[in-house]
C-alpha cells in the first residue's frame, strides 16, 4: 500500500538524508524507529506528501506522489492519507465532530454526521462530540485526532510518536486503539517513534540511523 | 463544512477582536452612505421645487434668502413689493413672459404656510386635486397633501390663520378659512402649503373683521374710481376692493385683478419666460435689480450656489468617510494578519487534510469579505437610521419630508467598493496563509 525507493532529502546547508526503503502493506504494520534528529518527522512529512521528495519516490496505492502536482498532492493526501501529529492541532472555531467532518470536507467528500459520530462512540468520546476541542484531556484529543485521520478511510495512516508522551498502560491502550482502527478501516499504518517499548508489539520494523 | 462556512465560524468565534474593525469600516460606510441619501434627497427636493421657475422678483433682501422663502418655503420674506411696481411683470401681454405667479406670504397654520396666489401655482407642480376643488373665493383655500395628513384638515373644515411662521403667534380670529380641496402628493413643496387667493391674505393682516359688512353700504363706488383713488390711501383701497366685488364677495383669481389694487402688496412674483435663450430674458433679471426697487433672482444660481456652500462641508465630509473607511480596512488587515498568525497551525492542519493552497488563499479572502459586508450592513443600516432621524428633525423644522427608507441605486455602489476594500484588507494575509511551508509549521514542536 505505501512503499518508498532510494529516497533522499538535504536541507539546504547540511548533507542529504538517505532513507532506507519501506514497504507496508494495507492492514500491516510498520514501526519506523529512530532517535531525535535522525529525520523521522522529515520521513512522515515525505510519506504524507507535506514535503515533496526531491530524489526517489513515494509510492501510495498506484500513484507515485513526487509525480503530482502541489494541489493534487493536496488533494491526494487528504482522501488517503491520515496522519495523526505528534502534538495534534485542531481548528478552533469548531467542535469535535465537526473538525472530524472538516476532514471529510476538505477531502472532497460528502460529510456524514452518522458515521463521524459512530467513530466517535468507537473510540470512546462519543459524548464529546459537540465539546470545544480546548476543553478535552490530552488523550481525548489525540482520539479526535485519530478519528479524524481515519474517517476517510484512508489507504495510510502515519503516526508522528503517538505514544511517547505516555505512560506504559496509556502507551499499550493507543497502540491497540491505532490497531484496531487501521484494521477497520483498511490501512496500512506506518508509525514514526524512538518510543522502544513499541517494538516489543510490532515485529515489522525499520530503523534509521544517523548518516 | 464549506469554506465559507469554515471563515464564518472563524469569524463569530472570537467576534470582540474584530469589532473595532467591524465598527470603523460601518461607520466609514455609513458616512459615506448617509452623504449619499441626504444629498440625494436635498437635490431631489431642490429640484423638484424648481418647478420651471426662472426668476423670482421679490423685495430687495438676500437673494438666497428670497429664494429659499419663495420657492421652497423655508426662510421669511425679504419684504413685500407693492402690486404697483410689480405691475409691469403682472400684466398678460409682457413679451418675455410665459407665467407670471403672484405669491404673497405671512400667515400660517400650525406652521403650514398660507400662501395667497393664483391657480397657476399648483399647476406648475403638477398638483392634481384628490378632492374638492381649488379655491375660488376669498378665504377658501386648497391644502396640499402633507397639510391635511398632518392637520387632519378636512373639507368644509374651518380654521384661523396666525401670523410669521410660528403658531402661537396671535392669531387672526376675525377670519376663518374654510378648506374646499385637497391636493394629491407631489412630493413638492406644494405638499406643505395652504393655498387660498391673494386677496384673503390682504382681508387677513388689513384686520377688518367688519368689512365684509361694510361693503353693503359701499357699493355705490365704481370700478374706475378704486384704479384712482386707491393708491393716495391705502385703508380705502382695501375697503374699495371689498366693496367692488361685495355682492359676490370674491376675487378672481386673476394677475388683471391684482392690477386693480395697485397699493396692495405682494411678496414675490415667480414668473417663467416664454424663452430661456432669449436675449432679452437673460438681462431682464439685471435690468430689474438695477431698475427698480424689486430684486430679481434666478433659482438656479441661488441654489447652485447654496450647493456649493453645502458642498465644501459634504466634501470635508466625505473625505472623512473616506479616510475612516481605510483605517477601518487598515485594522481589519491587522485583525486578519494576526490572526492568520495565531492560526498557523490550524491553516497547516487545513491543508494537511487536503485543502489546496487556494482553498487556504480563499478562507482568508473570505473571512475580510464576510466582514466587509458586515460593517457594510452596519453603516447601511446607522446610515438609513440616521436619515430617518434628520428627516424627523428637518420635518419639525422645515416640514421637508425626507424619509431614510429610501434606497438608492448608489448603494450597489457602496456595497461594490466595501467588498473590494474588505478583498485589499485580506488579501495580504491570504498570499501569506497560502504561502505557508506547512512541513516547517508542523515540524515546529
Amino acid at each position: 500500500m505505501i512503499a518508498t525507493k532510494d529516497v533522499k532529502y538535504k536541507y539546504p546547508g547540511s548533507t542529504p538524508i538517505v532513507f532506507p526503503d519501506i514497504q507496508c502493506k494495507a492492514n500491516d504494520i510498520l514501526l519506523i524507529l529512530g532517535t531525535s534528529g535522525v529525520g523521522k518527522t522529515t520521513l512522515l512529512h515525505l510519506l504524507g506528501g507535506i514535503l515533496s521528495v526531491q530524489q526517489g519516490s513515494v509510492i501510495i496505492g498506484d500513484r507515485e506522489l513526487n509525480k503530482l502536482s502541489g494541489a493534487a498532492t493536496d488533494q491526494f493526501r487528504g482522501q488517503n492519507i491520515g496522519i495523526i501529529f505528534q502534538q495534534n492541532h485542531f481548528v478552533d472555531a469548531l467542535n469535535v465532530i465537526e473538525n472530524v467532518m472538516l476532514a471529510q470536507s476538505l477531502a472532497g467528500k460528502t460529510t456524514d454526521k452518522k458515521a463521524a459520530q459512530s467513530l466517535l462512540e468507537r473510540l470512546n468520546i462519543g459524548h464529546k462530540a459537540n465539546q470545544h476541542i480546548k476543553d478535552l484531556s490530552h488523550g481525548e484529543k489525540q482520539r479526535v485526532a485519530i478519528a479524524r485521520a481515519i474517517i476517510n478511510q484512508p489507504k495510510v495512516i502515519l503516526a508522528d510518536e503517538p505514544t511517547s508522551a505516555l505512560d506504559d498502560i496509556n502507551c499499550d491502550e493507543v497502540l491497540k486503539l491505532l490497531k484496531e482502527q487501521a484494521k477497520a478501516a483498511g490501512s496500512a499504518l506506518v508509525i514514526v517513534t524512538h518510543d522502544t517499548r513499541l517494538k516489543d508489539n510490532i515485529t515489522n520494523h525499520v530503523i534509521l540511523h544517523s548518516s | 463544512m464549506s469554506i465559507l462556512q469554515l471563515a464564518w465560524r472563524n469569524i463569530i468565534k472570537n467576534p470582540l477582536n474584530l469589532l473595532m474593525s467591524i465598527i470603523l469600516f460601518g461607520l466609514g460606510v455609513g458616512l459615506i452612505s448617509f452623504l449619499l441619501l441626504f444629498n440625494h434627497q436635498l437635490k431631489d427636493k431642490f429640484d423638484k421645487n424648481l418647478a420651471e421657475i426662472d426668476l423670482v422678483v421679490g423685495a430687495k433682501g438676500s437673494p438666497l434668502q428670497m429664494i429659499l422663502c419663495n420657492m421652497y418655503h423655508v426662510d421669511n420674506p425679504t419684504g413685500n413689493i407693492p402690486i404697483k411696481n410689480a405691475a409691469p411683470l403682472l400684466k398678460d401681454l409682457h413679451p418675455l413672459i410665459k407665467k407670471a405667479i403672484p405669491l404673497s406670504l405671512g400667515d400660517n397654520f400650525k406652521t403650514y404656510r398660507i400662501v395667497g396666489t393664483n391657480h397657476d401655482f399648483p399647476a406648475l407642480y403638477e398638483a392634481k386635486l384628490n378632492e374638492g376643488k381649488l379655491w375660488a373665493k376669498d378665504f377658501e383655500v386648497t391644502i396640499g397633501k402633507s397639510v391635511a395628513e398632518e392637520t387632519g384638515l378636512k373639507l368644509g373644515d374651518k380654521f384661523v390663520s396666525s401670523h410669521g411662521f410660528n403658531a402661537d403667534d396671535h392669531a387672526h380670529d376675525e377670519q376663518s378659512f374654510v378648506v374646499v380641496g385637497i391636493l394629491e402628493g407631489t412630493g413638492a413643496v406644494v405638499d406643505q402649503l395652504i393655498l387660498t387667493n391673494t386677496a384673503s391674505i390682504w382681508l387677513v393682516h388689513a384686520g377688518h373683521g367688519d368689512e365684509a359688512e361694510d361693503n353693503a353700504s359701499e357699493d355705490n363706488h365704481n370700478h374706475e374710481a378704486e384704479g384712482h383713488e386707491g393708491h393716495a390711501h391705502e385703508e380705502q383701497a382695501q375697503t374699495e376692493d371689498n366693496h367692488e366685488h361685495g355682492d359676490s364677495h370674491q376675487h378672481d383669481n386673476s394677475n388683471a385683478d391684482l392690477l386693480h389694487h395697485q397699493d396692495q402688496e405682494i411678496t414675490s412674483v415667480l414668473i417663467q419666460y416664454k424663452s430661456r435663450t432669449n436675449f432679452q430674458a437673460l438681462n431682464f433679471g439685471r435690468n430689474i435689480n438695477e431698475n427698480t426697487e424689486m430684486q430679481a433672482a434666478s433659482p438656479a444660481i441661488e441654489i447652485n450656489r447654496l450647493y456649493n456652500m453645502i458642498g465644501v462641508g459634504t466634501e470635508a465630509l466625505r473625505w472623512l468617510a473616506i479616510l475612516i473607511a481605510m483605517v477601518s480596512a487598515l485594522s481589519i488587515f491587522i485583525s486578519l494578519f494576526k490572526s492568520m498568525r495565531a492560526r498557523k497551525y490550524e491553516l497547516a492542519i487545513i491543508r494537511v487534510l487536503g485543502a489546496g493552497r487556494i482553498k487556504v488563499f480563499m478562507l482568508i479572502i473570505l473571512e475580510g469579505l464576510i466582514l466587509a459586508i458586515i460593517g457594510f450592513l452596519i453603516g447601511t443600516a446607522l446610515s438609513h437610521i440616521g436619515m430617518e432621524l434628520v428627516a424627523k428633525y428637518l420635518k419639525a423644522d422645515f416640514r421637508y419630508s425626507f424619509t431614510g427608507w429610501k434606497f438608492l441605486d448608489e448603494e450597489w455602489w457602496v456595497l461594490g467598493v466595501s467588498l473590494i476594500l474588505g478583498i485589499i484588507a485580506s488579501i495580504i494575509p491570504a498570499i501569506q496563509a497560502a504561502n505557508t511551508d506547512i512541513n516547517k509549521t508542523l515540524s515546529q514542536k
